[in-house]
C-alpha cells in the first residue's frame, strides 16, 4: 500500500504549503512597525540573558570582584581601577549593570519555563475535557472556574505563604495561577475542531485516541495557545517580579529584576533613583514587548479578523 | 431561577469547604501545628498543654471538625502579634482597604470610558493608536514599581503629596472617610492612582472593543437616518448599550483590586488588611494567615456568586442551560 503512495511526495508538499504560510503570517505581522521592532526588542534581551555570563561587564555574584567602597555610586561613574559603572552602583558597590543583565536572566528563565509548563498542564487538561466530554469536562471545567475565580496574584502568594521561598517553589505557584487560561482556551477549540470531518476520518483509519486527540487536534489548537502564552509569560515575569519585591518570591541570593527593585526602594527615598529606576525600566520593557508582540499575534492568528 | 440560586449556592458551599480543607491541611497536617500555633519561646510544659488543649492527641478527622466548627463560630485563632482575635484584626482593616479600592475603580471608570469612546469612535487614527499603546504600556507597567515611580516623582521630587500612611480620617455620613479630611485626601490620592491604572487599562480596552463592535449595528443607523445627533448616538444609544458587559465586568474586578491592593499598601504603608497579611506572613503571625484566608475565600465566593446570578438574571440563556443539565 506504501509502495503506490510516495511517502516524500507529500510530505515534501505539505512542508512547502507551511513555509509559504509562514511568510504570509511574517508578512502581516510586519505591517506594523512597532510590532517588529518589539520583536526584536524581545531577542534581543533573550540573547541578553543567555550570554549574560560572557556580556555582563561583572559577575555580581562573585564577591571577589565587588567592592564595598564602590557602593551606591552615580551612573557613569568610574573606580580607581579605571571600571566605568555606566548604570552606577547598588548598596553592596556591585555594577547596576551586570546585576541587571544576571536579574533579567533569572526573571526570563522563570518566567519562560513556568509557561511553558503550565502550556503542557493546561493544554493535557483541556485536551482530556474536550475529548473525554460528559461528566469528566463537567469535572475539570469546573476546578478551571474555580482557579479562575480568584485572581492570580492572590493565588500565588497564598502558595508561596505556605510553601516558602525559592525559585522551584515560585515556579510552581506560577504554573498552578496559569494552567487554568490554556485548559479554558484549549478546551473551547478542541470542542469545535473535534466535530470536523479530518477527525472523522481519522477515527475511521482506527487511530488510537492519544494519536488523534495529540496529533491531529492538538495542532489545529495551537494559535490560540501561542497568543495566549505570549501574553501568560509576560504575566509570569510581572508577578514573580511582584512577589519577589514583597518578599515572597525569590530568595535575595538569586536577585531577579523585582528584587532589584525591592532592594533600591529603600535608597529611592533618599534620592538615589538609579537602583530602582534602571532595573525597573528593564522590566518594563521586557514585558512591554512581549505584550506587543502577543497582541500582534492575535491579530494575525486571528481567523475571525481575516481580511 | 430558585432552583438556579439553590444550586448555585451548594456549589458555592462546597468550594468553601473545599478551601477549608486545603487551609486545614496546610497549616495543621503539613507543618507541625504546635510549632504554628505557639510563639517560639513557648517551653515544654506550654507546649503539652497547648497539644492537649488542641486536641492534636485525637484522630485527624475529629480535629478537621472541630476546625471547622470552630471556624463557622467565628474562631480562627488569636494574633501572636497584637493578642486579638485575628478575625476581629482582619474586619478592622477592611474599611481602609475598601476605601482604596472603591477610589481605584472610580478613577478607572471615570478616566477609562472616556478615553475607551474617545478611541473607538476614531478606529485607525493616530490617537486611536496612542490610547490603544497606552493601555498596554498600562497593563505592562508592574504595579509595585510604577507605585515607586509615584513615589519619587510627587512625594520625593516635586514633594506634593505624602508616600505612606493613611492620614487623618474624619467621619462622613456616619463612615470613617479619608475624604473627610484635607490630609486623608491627599494621602490616599497616590495609593489610589497606583492601584487604578491597571484597571483603567482595562476600561479603555473594554470600551473600545464595545464601541467598535456597537457603531456598525442596525439601531445606530437607525437612530442616525432619523436625525439624532452624533453626540445623542454615543451618549444615549452606544453607551447604554456596552454598560451591561462593563458593569460585570467592574463587579469581577472588583475581587481583583482588593486582592492587588496587597501591593499598593505595601508599597504606601496603607493600613488595610493587605499589608496585614504581607506584615503576618514576615512575622509568622499564622492565625491571621489562616483568617485572611479564609475571609477572602468567602468575599470570592460572594462576589463570583452575585456575579453568577446577574449574569442569569440579564442572560435568560444561562438558567435554560443550568436546568437541563
Amino acid at each position: 500500500m506504501n509502495s503506490e503512495i510516495s511517502p516524500t511526495a507529500p510530505a515534501a508538499s505539505s512542508s512547502t504549503v507551511d513555509e509559504s504560510r509562514l511568510r504570509m503570517l511574517w508578512r502581516e505581522y510586519a505591517e506594523r512597525r512597532g510590532a517588529v521592532v518589539a520583536l526584536i526588542v524581545c531577542v534581543v534581551l533573550l540573547a541578553a540573558a543567555i550570554l549574560a555570563p560572557i556580556i555582563a561587564p561583572q559577575n555580581p555574584y562573585d564577591l571577589s570582584v565587588i567592592d564595598i567602597f564602590d557602593s551606591r555610586l552615580p551612573p557613569g561613574s568610574v573606580n580607581p581601577a579605571g571600571f566605568t559603572y555606566w548604570l552606577g552602583t547598588d548598596g553592596q558597590g556591585r555594577d547596576m549593570l551586570s546585576a541587571m543583565i544576571y536579574g533579567l536572566r533569572l526573571s526570563l528563565f522563570v518566567g519562560v519555563l513556568s509557561g511553558l509548563l503550565a502550556i503542557s498542564a493546561g493544554v493535557t487538561v483541556g485536551l482530556i475535557a474536550a475529548y473525554a466530554g460528559g461528566a469528566v469536562d463537567a469535572l475539570l471545567m469546573r476546578v478551571v472556574d474555580f482557579m479562575l475565580g480568584f485572581p492570580a496574584i492572590l493565588v500565588a502568594l497564598i502558595l508561596l505563604a505556605v510553601l516558602g521561598q525559592g525559585v522551584d517553589k515560585v515556579i510552581f505557584a506560577l504554573v498552578m495561577v496559569q494552567w487554568a487560561y490554556f485548559a479554558r482556551a484549549v478546551r473551547g477549540t478542541a470542542m469545535i475542531e473535534r466535530n470536523k470531518e479530518y477527525v472523522e476520518a481519522a477515527i475511521s483509519l482506527g487511530l488510537s485516541r492519544p494519536r488523534i486527540v495529540f496529533g491531529h487536534i492538538l495542532p489545529n489548537c495551537m494559535p490560540p495557545i501561542i497568543v495566549i502564552g505570549t501574553m501568560q509569560i509576560a504575566h509570569a515575569i510581572s508577578t514573580e517580579a511582584t512577589l519577589s519585591f514583597l518578599g515572597l518570591g525569590l530568595p535575595i541570593t538569586e536577585p531577579s529584576l523585582g528584587l532589584l527593585i525591592a532592594n533600591g526602594f529603600s535608597f529611592l527615598l533618599s534620592g538615589l533613583y538609579w537602583i530602582s529606576v534602571f532595573p525597573g525600566l528593564l522590566l518594563l520593557v521586557t514585558i512591554f514587548s512581549i505584550n506587543i508582540v502577543g497582541d500582534r499575534l492575535r491579530d494575525v492568528l486571528n481567523p475571525r479578523l481575516q481580511k | 431561577m430558585l432552583v438556579f440560586v439553590i444550586r448555585r449556592l451548594l456549589q458555592s458551599a462546597l468550594v468553601l469547604l473545599a478551601v477549608s480543607l486545603v487551609v486545614f491541611a496546610g497549616i495543621y497536617a503539613i507543618g507541625n501545628p504546635v510549632d504554628i500555633l505557639l510563639p517560639d519561646d513557648a517551653n515544654e510544659t506550654e507546649r503539652q498543654a497547648a497539644i492537649r488543649a488542641l486536641g492534636l492527641d485525637r484522630p485527624l478527622l475529629v480535629q478537621y471538625g472541630i476546625f471547622l466548627l470552630k471556624a463557622v463560630q467565628g474562631d480562627l485563632g488569636t494574633s501572636f502579634v497584637y493578642n486579638i482575635p485575628s478575625i476581629e484584626l482582619i474586619f478592622s482593616r477592611l474599611p481602609a482597604t475598601l476605601e482604596l479600592a472603591m477610589c481605584a475603580l472610580f478613577i478607572s471608570i471615570a478616566v477609562g470610558i472616556p478615553l475607551g469612546l474617545w478611541a473607538g469612535l476614531r478606529p485607525g487614527t493616530k490617537t486611536d493608536e496612542a490610547i490603544v499603546t497606552g493601555s498596554i504600556l498600562g497593563f505592562s507597567l508592574p504595579s509595585f514599581w510604577q507605585g515607586l515611580m509615584l513615589i519619587m516623582i510627587f512625594s520625593v521630587t516635586l514633594g506634593w503629596l505624602p508616600s505612606n500612611g493613611r492620614g487623618a480620617t474624619g467621619t462622613l455620613f456616619g463612615i470613617e472617610t479619608s475624604f473627610a479630611t484635607w490630609d486623608g485626601f491627599t494621602h490616599l490620592l497616590l495609593p489610589a492612582i497606583n492601584l487604578s491604572l491597571f484597571k483603567l487599562a482595562l476600561m479603555i480596552r473594554l470600551t473600545r472593543a464595545g464601541v467598535r463592535e456597537t457603531m456598525p449595528l442596525d439601531f445606530i443607523k437607525f437612530a442616525r437616518a432619523k436625525g439624532v445627533s452624533e453626540t445623542r448616538i454615543v451618549l444615549a444609544h452606544v453607551l447604554k448599550y456596552i454598560l451591561v458587559p462593563i458593569i460585570t465586568v467592574i463587579g469581577m474586578e472588583l475581587g481583583a483590586v482588593i486582592a492587588f491592593a496587597t501591593v499598593t499598601e505595601t508599597i504606601f504603608a496603607w493600613p488595610g488588611m493587605g499589608k496585614l497579611i504581607i506584615d503576618s506572613i514576615n512575622k509568622l503571625d499564622r492565625p491571621v494567615i489562616v483568617a485572611y484566608l479564609m475571609v477572602v475565600t468567602l468575599m470570592f465566593i460572594v462576589i463570583n456568586l452575585v456575579v453568577d446570578i446577574l449574569y442569569a438574571l440579564l442572560d435568560p440563556r444561562v438558567r435554560i442551560k443550568g436546568q437541563t443539565e
